[in-house]
């Protein structure tokens, strides 16, 4: 018997894997210690745990483990990343690259930065919502400190040709930074082939727990340092104060020694049921895939529905926890600037629905789905008179719409 | 966010969906919203010449299932009523009735615009003045 709601909202977060719970619940009770206590066994415990915590998290992007600093999740690490580059670098200079369909914790962050003397440069990524190194490389200027690429996009699962800007930006001596909390423990990301500097991610959307995630920082090749963002006792390298998330990061470590193991067969199977859900979704007229097709995350599909409204939709399909891109979900009343900023028309970015499948994601919810979007889309459409008015023939852009 | 089980309600059922023959001189036709700004409601109503009761009304939206609700709920309202008479139906009693959010109150008031529009295209068909709203919502 299925179990109802079905979630597919996994870019948004992830259930914990029970083995992730297992390795974290000693050190809520039983080895509770600091791990900066360095005089007494409970406090050894903890840093040892942390130690091995780390090197599990820097496996997994092929980093070493001094590189790892330890966060609140990405939020903090783009951050802390893109502030603390910045007052680092300031004298090198202060301009910083990123791309207008990034997060909100970068868009905000660089925004913050302009009101602190930065001057940013918010690139307008292709159709498929990738950005191309050459299209990088064409707006450095001698005062370029840092590049903010995110690796795969949240919202479209769309991913960046990282490696060719990467390879790019360390040629020109250039930081690149990278929001990579969709892809790690997604897709392999490797920070010494890929070229990266510095990159953010976070335990709850690998299977981890909430509040803990990571900022890599490049030691060597070259050497990156950040500011500290948070006065205190100068934990983590000086880079971020603060007593350490143990049991977070004990979960963390065990989150990314899983993904590790089991993402490759775990992309090959989510990929397989994406496929199905969106092939069978697209056989409704009028339904599109948002973003880049070929480059994209497994286990994610964007489609807009046209002439059927997103949050509507939503309400259509409540027995699946799946996200939108239309106005009405927003607390600004504004349809996704993700998919606007694709080029998308206003109408098809309120008509999206974001699928976002996942580890415990099953076939037998995908076959549910398919059906209860299909039934909910049809529902909807014939209760639409822009359906109407476009299997009349009329030309929707013909008519004057009273804005309001 | 969690919905009225009212609105859940003109969701899961809509009362009145349909189409009327806008080509007909007793049927007055309202199109209120834009495609961009994610609502769009189109409401219709038929009126008897004779008596201006309001006998048949029907509507279609394109919008959030509070925009669907405050739509199928106005269709239930004007049926019956007369044309003068349904022009006093204001948004805020169908975000009462409907218990609508603060967020959502932007759907009742397109309610009401489109009422006003199909009665405003039933009145130029009968070769009368369409009635100027003064009430500003904005």
């Amino acid at each position: 018997m299925l179990k109802l709601p079905i979630y597919l909202d996994n870019n948004a977060t992830t259930p914990m894997d029970p083995r992730v719970l297992e390795a974290m619940l000693p050190y809520f009770t039983e080895y509770f210690g600091n791990a900066a206590s360095r005089n007494h066994p409970f406090g050894w415990k903890a840093e040892e745990a942390v130690d091995y915590a780390r090197e599990q998290v820097a496996k997994l992007i092929n980093a070493n483990e001094k590189e790892i600093i330890f966060t609140s999740g990405a939020t903090e690490s783009n951050n802390l990343a893109l502030k603390g580059v910045f007052e680092m670098y300031r004298e090198k200079g202060n301009h910083i690259i990123t791309v207008n369909i990034e997060h909100k914790a970068i868009i905000d962050t660089c925004r913050h930065l302009e009101n602190q003397g930065a001057e940013v440069t918010y690139l307008e990524p292709q159709p498929d919502g990738r950005v191309t190194a050459e299209q990088v490389e064409a707006a450095i200027k001698p005062n370029t400190i840092l590049i903010s690429i995110m690796y795969a996009n949240n919202e479209i699962g769309c991913i960046n040709p990282i490696r060719e800007i990467g390879e790019m930006a360390h040629k020109r001596g250039i930081l690149l930074h990278t929001d990579a909390t969709q892809s790690i423990g997604k897709i392999p990301v490797d920070v010494i082939t890929d070229y990266i500097d510095l990159a953010s991610f976070t335990a709850h959307k690998m299977y981890g727990p909430k509040g803990i995630g990571a900022l890599y920082v490049r030691r060597k090749n070259p050497r990156v340092k950040v500011t500290s963002q948070l006065d205190g006792g100068g934990h983590e390298r000086g880079m971020r104060s603060g007593t350490l998330n143990v049991t977070g990061i004990v979960g963390f470590g065990k989150a990314c020694e899983l993904a590790l193991n089991e993402m490759a067969e775990e992309g090959i199977r989510l990929a397989a049921l994406r496929d199905k859900l969106e092939r069978e979704l697209l056989t409704l007229e009028e339904s599109y895939v948002n973003g880049s097709i070929e480059h994209r995350l497994p286990h994610v599909t964007n489609i807009s529905f046209k002439y059927v409204e997103g949050e509507g939709l939503m309400m259509g399909v409540k027995d699946i926890a799946v996200s939108s891109g239309s106005a009405c979900t927003s607390a600004s009343l504004e349809p996704s600037y993700v998919l606007k900023n694709l080029g998308l028309d206003d109408e098809l970015a309120h008509s999206s629905l974001r699928f976002g499948l996942g580890r415990f994601t099953t076939e037998e919810q995908i076959d549910f789905a398919i059906e209860h979007v299909k039934t909910a889309v049809l529902k909807l459409r014939d209760m639409s008179p822009l359906w109407e008015m476009f299997k009349e023939g009329i030309d929707l852009k013909s008519i004057e719409w009273a804005e309001h | 966010m969690a919905y009225s089980e009212k609105v859940i309600d003109h969701y899961q059922n809509p009362r009145n969906i349909g189409t009327l023959d806008k080509s007909s001189s007793n049927v007055g036709t309202g199109l209120v919203g834009a495609p961009e700004c994610g609502d769009v409601m189109r409401l219709q109503i038929q009126v008897n010449d004779e008596t201006g009761i309001i006998e048949d009304a029907k509507f279609k939206t394109f919008g959030c299932g509070s925009a669907i609700a405050s739509s199928s709920l106005a269709t239930e309202w004007l049926k019956g009523r007369t044309i003068n008479d349904a022009l006093t139906i204001d948004n805020m009693d169908i975000v009462e009735e409907l218990a609508l959010p603060p967020v959502k109150i932007h759907c009742s008031v397109l309610a009401e615009d489109a009422i006003k529009a199909a009665i405003n295209d039933y009145r130029i068909k009968q070769g009368l003045e369409p009635i100027v709203d003064g009430k500003k919502h904005y």
